[in-house]
């Protein structure tokens, strides 16, 4: 009996014609897309939105750039430029990071990477896209009705009593979003546990699949307390309670443990799916086996637990008890520990591998060392003492934005670059990737290397406001986000020019292994002609590209 | 799945066991326990819980997985408790 | 692509089998699985406010006795029993659309309706009561507070009102899909093979009754009565 997964993929010429019917050209009404069920629609509805969203975020730090390129505050008022600074953390946060992974490059390929035809809860998706864009919708209006000034993190009393701008309708909107979230996570869950193809066992799943299961179990577990945390804040600001309210005998610092509880594992919602990426690029590039295949998949759940017991690192200075400090302190350098498992793991997946630097590879390249370095310094803003001094400064942006840039954005364009061919059929220019890839690493790094330094020396974050010894240091970095925006707007070009004028892609391009690229690209409506069943162990590309030892290449 | 009358039946019990709880925490509230009073009521408020999750929501008739859910999310509720607390009963000690 | 697969010919898919499963019971463990997911996240929403409750609690426990002795324990008695009821009723009702006894199950959807806004009706009751005595401190209403610890006594009122109201609006989100489901039955749907949306609606409601079980103590039975 042959079976789906026995034979490697065919080397063949690529073919001349996309697939006859596919998902994409299955029905072009306004119905069919925007009443579609299809998880793969659905994934395309969610990218084009969150490139939306990524923009506006995008443009709010072009204008805080701009700002800091002098001391004084010469292009925008205090008052605008904190609505800046907020409009770019929550619409990166909520709107772009946390959504673009699992919602995109999620919702597209865990029913193909499980061998499954849709979700297990295909209109429960759809409604999770519509609920994004309505939460979204609701913050721009905030944002554009006059906007939010509390920074993304909302503090009471501040966010609750003190501030004259729209936090109640940035709150629901954020609130809104949230169940999208929820929504999306419990499908994902429901679909890896309940729909797998015969044979496919857990320890046969490609590790995109581990990392967006850990990835959904955060966002099941603590995006609820982000919805109460927010909720009470709108509570006080519209009831007029006093659950934050010193003058009560409330707590401000409690808001600070609500928002954190989810906040915290909130950075691993947008780093674990990159990470997934990753895991599954290297070993594409390497044509081998990823190294400590178990340890990687059970570190993704490490840093999910983990995740959920660390978040006081973020009030140190809060006023929160030292004890409590020195336990979250610890706890912090635990959760650094499984982080570094994939990372030594990536690093021996490389070793004595075939490696070739496609665009993807790129980016998980950048991904690693990046990556490293912004986890490196969050050691040093674990420790209770250094954070004394660092907390609130620009160090702690540098640490966070090497992790969602640099990690996590990077994790995602790679991803898309990889599967661009499964999900559009089209091969993007390879030429223009790569000069992009690096156009971004070094912009990226412009940007925030110095930042690093400023924060060391003082600089505090959320001030456009500075001494004049800090001009040098912020004009480098700005001149860093000019490059960094030339560079995100290349793929942003091509990958669009791609599908009308890119090449053809065959089922397999990267001749990758997955249940993914064992189907067609673009992919039929249910995935699958026939369900697959999993005989071979994941990441065979000793199979797929036929043992060496016959002497000579495939 | 839920077996005819021994099934109906036992949702009756169960009730019947539930309201009976109902009258012993308001009982138990009559009277001065002094630090006891907050834990006999929440004893007794998880012991309905449990019932109702067990026999009214069927988790004991339900997979490992869902019955690993379940605890889950007692779990993290835990996690969430603890943790804070750590803060707020430690705030006094030392200056 | 290979497309030799040996696989058995799949008969006729019944109606109550979504696409996207393969056979019935993994569509029953799937709405399951689903349901209790879900279920984590309202634990960890109302989580959010039983620590809030308990740290608040924990530092003037004189003030919210005080508080809560203003509380109808009588009333408060009564809902509780009335909500437990329900949990039978619609337990009652699932059994029923299992055995696809259409007139039962109408009968018992329609108890557990009729309980629920029971519930919502002295709920209301009792917020009137608050209301005209001075002791719901929202939207700048006055609070008329005589005892010791004001700050705190209004704290707790806070807590209640909050608590039980997110409650209840989880009461009347349920007493709404309690409705279409009532309707839908009255159709002569939802019995049998298509009775999940009973199934899934009661682990809903029993899991809301689940949180007022633990309010009841915690607002009501605060120190020695």
């Amino acid at each position: 009996m042959t079976v789906l997964i026995d034979n490697p993929p065919p080397i063949s010429p690529p073919p001349q014609q996309a697939p006859r019917h596919h998902y994409l050209n299955s029905g072009y009404s306004f119905r069919s897309w925007f009443l579609t069920t299809d998880h793969k629609r659905i994934a395309i509805l969610y990218l084009l939105s969150i490139t939306f969203f990524f923009s506006i975020g995008g443009l709010a730090a072009t204008i805080v750039r701009l700002d800091l390129m002098t001391p004084q505050a010469d292009l925008v008022q205090t008052e605008t430029y904190n609505k800046l600074f907020t409009a770019h953390g929550v619409i990166m946060v909520f709107f772009f990071l946390v959504p673009s992974i699992p919602s995109v490059l999620g919702n597209f390929l865990v029913p193909l990477m499980v061998g499954a035809r849709d979700l297990a809860f295909p209109k429960l998706n759809l409604l999770s896209w519509y609920i994004y864009v309505l939460g979204g919708l609701f913050t721009l209006y905030a944002l554009l009705a006059g906007g939010v000034d509390t920074g993304w993190t909302f503090y009471a009393p501040y966010s609750s009593t003190y501030s004259n701008t729209y936090v109640m309708a940035t709150a629901i909107g954020i609130f809104i979003t949230g169940f999208s979230s929820i929504l999306t996570g419990l499908n994902f869950i429901v679909t890896i546990h309940k729909m797998r193809a015969p044979g496919l066992t857990w320890f046969r799943l490609p590790l995109f699949i581990w990392s967006t299961y850990a990835t959904s179990l955060i966002m099941v577990l603590g995006t609820p307390v982000l919805a109460i945390s927010l909720f009470l804040v709108a509570m006080e600001r519209f009831l007029g309670i006093g659950i934050f309210d010193p003058r009560l005998g409330g707590d401000p610092i409690l808001f600070q443990h609500l928002f954190w509880f989810y906040s915290h594992p909130a950075v691993y919602i947008m780093i674990l799916p990159s990470m997934g990426v990753v895991s599954e690029i290297i070993p594409c590039f390497s044509r081998k086996r990823p190294f400590g295949y178990a340890a990687i998949g059970l570190s993704s759940f490490g840093i999910a637990v983990f995740s959920f017991l660390v978040w006081g690192h973020h009030m140190f200075v809060s006023g929160q008890s030292v004890y409590a400090g020195l336990v979250f302190s610890l706890l912090s350098y635990l959760v650094a520990v499984p982080s570094a498992i994939k990372v030594f793991n990536w690093t021996a997946s490389l070793h004595k591998g075939s490696i070739s630097f496609e665009t993807p590879m790129l980016y998980a390249l950048g991904f690693v060392g990046l990556f490293t370095l912004g986890g490196l310094t969050g050691l040093f803003v674990a420790a209770l003492a250094v954070d004394v001094h660092v907390h609130d400064t620009y160090f702690v942006v540098a640490h966070f934005h090497y992790i969602m840039v640099g990690g996590a954005v990077m994790g995602y364009l790679g991803g898309i670059h990889f599967w661009w061919s499964k999900m559009t059929g089209r091969l993007y220019p390879e030429g223009w990737a790569r000069f992009s890839a690096i156009l971004i690493f070094v912009g990226f790094n412009l940007t925030f290397f110095p930042q690093y330094i400023l924060g060391y020396l003082g600089m505090p974050r959320r001030y456009h406001v500075y001494p004049a010894e800090f001009q040098v240091l912020n004009v480098m970095s700005s001149a860093g986000a000019s490059i960094l925006a030339v560079g995100y707007f290349f793929p942003f070009t091509y990958l669009l020019w791609s599908l009308r004028f890119g090449k053809i892609a065959s089922a397999n391009p990267w001749r990758a292994a997955g249940l993914e690229w064992q189907t067609t690209s673009p992919p039929p409506t249910e995935n699958f002609e026939v369900t697959p069943i999993v005989v071979d162990e994941a990441y065979d590309y000793r199979r797929i590209d036929g043992p060496p030892a016959d002497g000579g290449a495939p | 799945m839920v077996r005819e009358r021994s099934g109906v039946v036992l949702l009756f019990v169960v009730f019947a066991v539930l309201l009976g709880l109902l009258a012993l925490t308001v009982e138990a509230a009559r009277h001065d326990l002094g630090q006891w009073n907050w834990f006999v009521a929440v004893l007794i408020a998880a012991v309905k819980a449990l019932l109702i999750a067990l026999y009214f929501m069927h988790v004991r008739q339900s997979t490992p997985l869902t019955k690993m859910v379940v605890v889950a999310g007692v779990v993290w509720l835990a996690i969430m408790f603890t943790l804070s607390l750590a803060d707020y009963w430690t705030r006094g000690w030392m200056s | 692509m290979n497309a030799d697969v040996d696989v058995k010919p799949v008969p006729q898919a019944p109606l109550s089998l979504a696409h996207q499963f393969d056979d019935l019971v993994q569509q029953r463990e799937a709405d399951d699985l689903g349901m209790w997911l879900f279920l984590c996240t309202e634990i960890m929403f109302f989580g959010g406010l039983f620590l809030a409750y308990t740290i608040y609690r924990s530092r003037d426990e004189a003030a919210f006795a005080a508080a809560s002795h203003e509380l109808d324990l009588f009333w408060g008695t009564v809902n509780t029993a009335v909500l437990l009821t329900s949990s039978l009723t619609i337990a009652l009702a699932h059994h029923a659309a299992e055995s696809s006894r259409r007139s039962q199950l109408v009968a018992l959807l329609a108890a557990t309706l009729v309980l629920g806004s029971v519930f919502l009706g002295i709920k209301g009751l009792e917020y009137h009561h608050k209301y005209v005595h001075g002791l719901m401190p929202l939207l700048g209403l006055p609070f008329e507070w005589q005892g010791p610890s004001r700050g705190h006594a209004e704290l707790f009122f806070d807590l209640y009102f909050l608590m039980t109201g997110i409650h209840a609006l989880h009461m009347l989100i349920g007493l709404g899909i309690l409705l279409v489901l009532l309707i839908q039955a009255s159709r002569g749907r939802l019995l049998g093979d298509f009775s999940a949306p009973v199934r899934v609606t009661g682990l809903y409601w029993h899991f809301v009754d689940i949180v007022w079980v633990f309010l009841f103590p915690l607002l009501y039975l605060i120190g020695a009565r």
